[in-house]
Formats: C-alpha cells, structure tokens, sequence
C-alpha cells in the first residue's frame, strides 16, 4: 500500500478532509491567524469530564477506537497509576532540584497522558528515541526513574544502558533524537524485523532542520517510525504560532505520510493513537506523525520564569482538562476504582517519592579519573597522555602537604 | 554619569541597545531574545522598547537563524544573532563556516557580511551537557570570522560595538559564568581596538595571557603569586581571530616566560597557535618553554567534575611554577 493510498482513507489527518480552520491556513492573507488560540480538533476517546466518546456520535475516531478496544478497567488502573507515579516522581525531582540536589529539572507536569499512553503503546522489542522530558516514557520502559537523575544532578551524561530496555538516551540538542530513530528504522526495516521506532520531541523541535531531514528521510525510505511530538505550546518562551503557520500534524502531509492531532491529556486517545501509528509502521506503511495537543503546566525548566511570558488565565484553562483528573473521575464514575484504591496509591507513590528521595541523597559524585573514561573505544595516546600528568599532578597535593 | 558600575550581562545589554538607537539597520535575533529576554536576560527589555522588528524572536532553528542573519546582511542588515548556548552553535556551523565565513571573499570584497554572533560560552555554573564548551578554536581557525570574548564589563560594553560596527562577521564568546561579575563602564571612553590584547596586571617574571572567562582565574593566580614573592604579567587577549602576537610578544620579551590559559581542550587550541609562534618571534628571549593550561582531550564532563576539569588557580600556579622552574 502507498503512503498516499493509505493517507488518503484517513480522516482528521492531513492529505485528506480539512478540518475546520484549515481553509484559511491555504490562503496566505489570512496565515495571521493566530493557530494557538483556535481550538484543534483532536482524536478524543474521554473527555476532561471523563466521559467515554461515544464512538457511533463520533465517526472521526471510530478507526482509532477499536485499538483501544480490548483496554480493560484492570488496564485503566494500570495507566492510571502510570500517570499518578510518573507524576509523583516528577515532583519530586522538582522538590529536590529547590533543595540544591539536583542542578536542573525539566518537569513533565502536564504531559503525563501523552507520555504514559505513547509509552503504553510499545512493544518490548520497539526502540524509544527521547528527548530530555520523558521521565513517563521510561517508566513505562522499566527504566528505573532515579537513573534519569544522575545527568540533572551533574554525575553523568546518561545513567542507563539505553540497550537494557531500548530507551536512549536523553537528548538536549534540539532534534538531533529524530534521525537517530529514522536511521535506526531504516536499519529495522533492512533486518526485516516487524518492530517500531518512536522519535519523541517537542512542538519547538519541529522547527528544526534535523527534524525535517528526519521527515524526508523517513518517508523516502518509507521507515517504521512514529514521530511523536508533545506540542505543548510553548519553547521556553516562544509559543507555537513563533513555529509553524498551520496545525502541526498537517506537516506531515508535504512529506507524504499521515499526521494525526490526538488529545494529548487524553491517555486512552494517546494508547490508542499511537497504537494504530505503531501498526501501521509494522505493516511497512511507513512513517507518522503523531501530534498531542498537550500543555506544559509548569516552567521549562527549573531555571525558567514563565511568569515572563505567559498568562495565568491559559494555564488555569489547561488546569481542567488534567489528565490525571479525568481518568479519576472516568474510574470513578464506572465503579473502575474506588477511595480505597486510590488511597493505597497515595501510598505507594509516597514510598517512591521517598526512594527518590533517598537515592538521589546519597548518589556518589563521580571519581575524578571518570573524565578520561570512554573518550574512545579503542584508547588513545594522548588521552593516555593527559590522564598521567593529571594523576601526577594531583599525587603531588597528597605527598606535597 | 559616563563611569558606571555594571555587571557584564547589563553592559552587554546596554551596548545592544546602544546599538539598536545608533543604527536602525541593527536586528537582534534569537531564540527567546524578545519577551523573555534571552535565557540569560542579555537582551532584557529590548523588545518592548524597539518592537517585534528589531528583536526578533525566531523560531527554534539554528541554522535558520544564522541562513536569514546572512541574507538579512546582504539585504543592508546588521543582524546581531544570539545562539541560547555553546552546544547549540552547531546547527548552525554550516551556515558560520561554508557561507558566512566566505561570503567576502567570494564576491571579491563586494559583499559585507557585519553579522555578530553572540554565544553565551564555557563553564562553570553547573549546567547539563552541551552548556558549558568552549568551541572557540573551530571558529578562529576559519578564515573570514573574527573570534572575541570579554572578559569584564567595560570590554563587554565596548567591544560588543566595535564588534556590530566591524564589516566582517564577528563570534561573539560571552563568558556565561561572568555574567554577574560588576566592573567600572566609562561609555564616553575611547576603547581599546578591538583586536589588541590589554595588560591586565603588569609583572616582570612571568606572562599569563588568557580570555574570557580565564582571566580572572589568571589575575587570581597572580595576586597568590605575589605573595609567594613572584611578579605575574596577565595579558587579557580579547581576540582568538586575530591573535594580538606583536602585544604577547612584547609581554614575553620583558618576562620572558609565557604560560597560556583557556577553558578550551588544550590540543590544537589557541594556546598550540601562541606557543608556536611565541616560539618562533622569541626563541631567543625565551627562558621556558610555552606552557598551556585547559581543557583535557575529553568531553565537557558531568557538572560535578567540571571543578576538576577546569584550570583553577592551583593549575595555574602549578604551570607558574614550572615555567619558572627551567
Ligand atoms: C539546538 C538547540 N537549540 C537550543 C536549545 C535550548 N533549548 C532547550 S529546550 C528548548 C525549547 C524546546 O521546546 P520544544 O521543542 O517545544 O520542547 P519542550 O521543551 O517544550 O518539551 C530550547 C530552545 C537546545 N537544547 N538545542
């Protein structure tokens, strides 16, 4: 099947139907309209409210339905604790970054739907291309969350073998993540293996060259990748419409392969999205782009001031569609869970708060001779060179005093 | 008041906005330069009093950035483009090296290309990877740029206008961990050339020349020095690309010893170009060889080793006295 074929079935996605809005994107008078305020049309399966979407009122997302489909309130649960634990760990790593533990911090507060139903959706054998910000991808990977700490607390660039549960590792540059995975995939594809790629990176990233190079790259070589982007409106400081003229997803369009925009506070919209992305890239249909409309609730980054450049009243908007929230009171509504479960999720993600607590506390700095480790695989003489006189010249303090 | 006392994060945002009232061809660029100020602030306040036409906010493209700062130039622009940090500069590396660089001698000096690149550069505050390296030798060892970095808050204030005023492309290194550093601002001064090394402290047994942000660790060194007996010369280069060799020269010939400082990877760094040199204008004025100080041929490592990494005052003192010791 084409990439054109294919796209040409899909509704709500660029290459077919414009959504509303899209009309006025064509003609460049009208280009100014602002696109960060416009209310996107998204793939939803439950509403901040926590309602189930009626799949027979809503045609849009019947074809993305049935891959949530077999989601048991087991599974529910399941997610649910995802999202409350991944948060509970980001919080912590906020708090602890105040108290001077750790250098940095990049919250995910907000994203956890987007992340924890991508990150569901994967298969063992799947690759996961990150950026800095995917404390609840990992999770799901079984990367053990304090590992994620070592590089913000400044005694390493990467704390796990990004192997163990194919999780790489962070990346700060910009974008660079996005050709790693479409290489990978190509190398996926050439093994004649059946498993995905997924590249994560923000709406600020899509701005980048390496990210169109990925695009191009990916859709010539018609890879098994999923791009997942987390618009969650804001680079820093710049909000989308300094990025992009036209809804994100629809980029994937020019490239010829097919972008979805799905609620990204959603995490059943997100599992089942990202599932219907994966499959298609296992069927060797090629690569998607995936856009979740999500909100970054708290700064950039620890060192960042948002109160320089956004209004409260926008946050405060995203603060009721909550992911967390919805899920909550779908569980709650349905009989899924009751106060008796949640409470002794309460105290489980305090046990893991205090572990995180406790590990990063007594996290060893690294030994000083670390810094002339693992420059090259196979040694090197000037390196050699160097971590003499360094051991010479610090011997000399020991002896000298 | 023509003397004030700034730190070099004010007096690079005073001289921007000199700039910006002197000239309106002048156009600041930059991820997040406008409402937020820069990450750093540098560019504080800029937006609301020059608009969304003269500081710019771009998207979050590097190479972008750099691309449309050139064609902006070739349309009678002088762009002033800020990159967020060192690390970041690569995107945009093509764009420095293959167009920019060149641009001039290609058109056979018909073209200008007065684009200034400010990248807040080196370490020392604790930051994750690709926020602390100083890549300044990969920029003077292109023909056609210009590298500088101040090291106190007059040069940041003078020298970031010489460097908007100069025709060729400039590399602006910003010392980031100086930033809050305050120093005396005389903005009714006639400057020091922008190329010309400046004594920092005068001394008579040995040189250290340094820039950016090493050169305080330098003086640093020489007050310790002092009082161990030792009369330390600090020469504050200022340029990476051109070197400033007749000022080094004269420094070593009165001292005869020259050590050299920077944060960069000391193989194939500045201080290789000045020891080769230095070398070879003084061979016969020389008591030691030229020794180099800096970075080890390793990656910027985790923050918590950068104390390690970096040349701090034993280091220096440690190379002082080797040198003296010929
Ligand atoms: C090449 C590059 N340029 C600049 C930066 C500095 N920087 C770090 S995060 C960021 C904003 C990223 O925004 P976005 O891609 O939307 O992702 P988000 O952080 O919002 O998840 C910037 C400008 C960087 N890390 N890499």
């Amino acid at each position: 099947m084409t990439v054109e074929s294919t796209a040409a079935r899909k509704p709500r996605r660029s290459g077919t139907k414009r959504p509303a809005g899209a009309a006025s994107a064509a003609k460049p008078a009208a280009a100014t309209a602002k696109t960060h305020d416009a209310e996107p049309q998204l793939v939803q399966l439950l509403t901040p409210e926590g309602v189930r979407v009626d799949v027979a009122e809503n045609p849009d997302v019947a074809e993305f339905a049935p891959f949530v489909a077999d989601i048991t309130t087991d599974d529910l649960r399941g997610l649910y604790r995802d999202m409350v634990m991944t948060r509970r760990f980001d919080g912590e790593a906020t708090a602890l970054q105040r108290q001077g533990e750790l250098g940095l911090w990049a919250s995910l507060l907000g994203q956890e739907a987007a992340q924890i139903g991508s990150g569901r959706a994967l298969r063992d054998d799947d690759y996961v291309f990150p950026t800095y910000r995917e404390h609840g991808v990992a999770w799901c990977r079984g990367v053990d969350p304090t590992n994620l700490l070592g590089m913000f607390r400044g005694v390493n660039h990467g704390g796990w073998d990004p192997t163990t549960n194919n999780f790489h590792l962070y990346t700060i540059v910009i974008g660079s993540q996005t050709l790693h995975a479409t290489g990978y995939a190509m190398g996926v594809a050439k093994d004649g293996a059946d498993s995905a790629v997924i590249a994560y990176f923000g709406d600020g990233a899509s701005s980048q060259g390496d990210v169109a190079e990925a695009f191009t790259f990916s859709a010539v070589y018609n890879s098994p990748v999923v791009f997942f982007c987390q618009n969650n409106q804001w680079a820093i400081s710049e909000p989308t419409e300094r990025q992009m003229r036209v809804p994100l997803y629809q980029r994937a369009q020019g490239f010829g392969f097919p972008g979805v925009r799905v609620d990204g506070n959603d995490v059943l919209a997100c599992l089942a999205v990202t599932r219907w992305a994966l499959e298609r890239a296992r069927r060797g249909e090629g690569p998607t782009l995936v856009e979740a409309f999500t909100y970054r609730m708290g700064a950039h980054t620890t060192s960042d001031d948002p109160t320089k450049y956004r209004r409260d009243e926008e946050t405060a908007a995203w603060e009721a569609k909550d992911p967390i929230l919805r899920l909550k009171a779908h569980l709650l509504a349905t009989g899924g869970a009751d106060e008796a479960y949640f409470a002794e999720l309460e105290v489980e993600s305090e046990a893991l708060g205090k572990r995180v607590r406790e590990v990063v506390r007594s996290m060893p700095d690294p030994d000083t001779m670390a810094i002339f480790e693992n420059v090259y695989a196979d040694g090197h003489a000037l390196v050699d060179e160097e971590r003499a006189q360094f051991a010479a010249y610090l011997a000399s303090f020991e002896g000298g005093e | 008041m023509a003397v004030q006392k700034l730190t070099i994060a004010k007096a690079l945002n005073d001289s921007l906005r000199k700039a910006l009232e002197e000239d309106p061809k002048v156009l600041i660029m930059g991820e997040d330069v406008g409402k937020l100020g820069g990450v750093f602030r540098i560019t504080d306040g800029l937006q609301k009093d020059f608009g969304e036409e003269r500081v710019i906010d771009t998207p979050l493209a590097e190479s972008g950035i750099v691309g449309t700062a050139i064609g902006l130039a070739l349309r009678g622009y002088r762009p002033v483009v800020e990159i967020q940090f060192d690390g970041f500069v690569f995107p945009a590396y093509d764009q420095i090296v293959t167009q920019l660089a060149k641009m001039h001698a290609r058109s056979l000096g018909k073209i200008k290309m007065p684009v200034v690149i400010r990248i807040p550069y080196a370490g020392g505050i604790g930051a994750v990877e690709h926020h602390s390296e100083s890549p300044e030798t990969l920029f003077a060892h292109v023909p056609g740029l210009k590298v500088v970095s101040p090291s106190n808050a007059s040069d940041a204030y003078w020298m970031l206008q010489q460097a908007i005023l100069s025709d060729d492309p400039v590399i602006f290194f910003e010392p980031k961990r100086r930033y809050w550093d305050k120093g005396e601002v005389d903005v009714e001064a006639i400057p020091d050339a922008l190329h010309a090394s400046r004594v920092a402290r005068a001394g008579t047994d040995i040189t250290l020349a340094a820039y950016g942000p090493m050169v305080k660790v330098c003086l640093e060194a020489a007050a310790a020095a002092a009082e161990e007996g030792k009369s330390v010369e600090v020469l504050d280069l200022r340029s990476m690309s051109p070197v400033d060799f007749d000022g080094i020269q004269a420094s070593v010939e009165k001292t005869r010893r020259l050590v050299v400082v920077h944060e960069a990877p000391v193989f194939l760094g500045v201080g290789s170009e000045i020891a080769a040199r230095i070398t070879e204008r003084c061979f016969y004025h020389l008591e030691a060889p030229v020794l180099r100080v800096g970075g080890y041929h390793a990656p910027y490592p985790p923050a918590r080793l950068e104390d390690e990494y970096l040349p701090g005052l034993d280091r220096v003192l440690d190379a002082v006295d080797r040198s003296l010791a010929y």
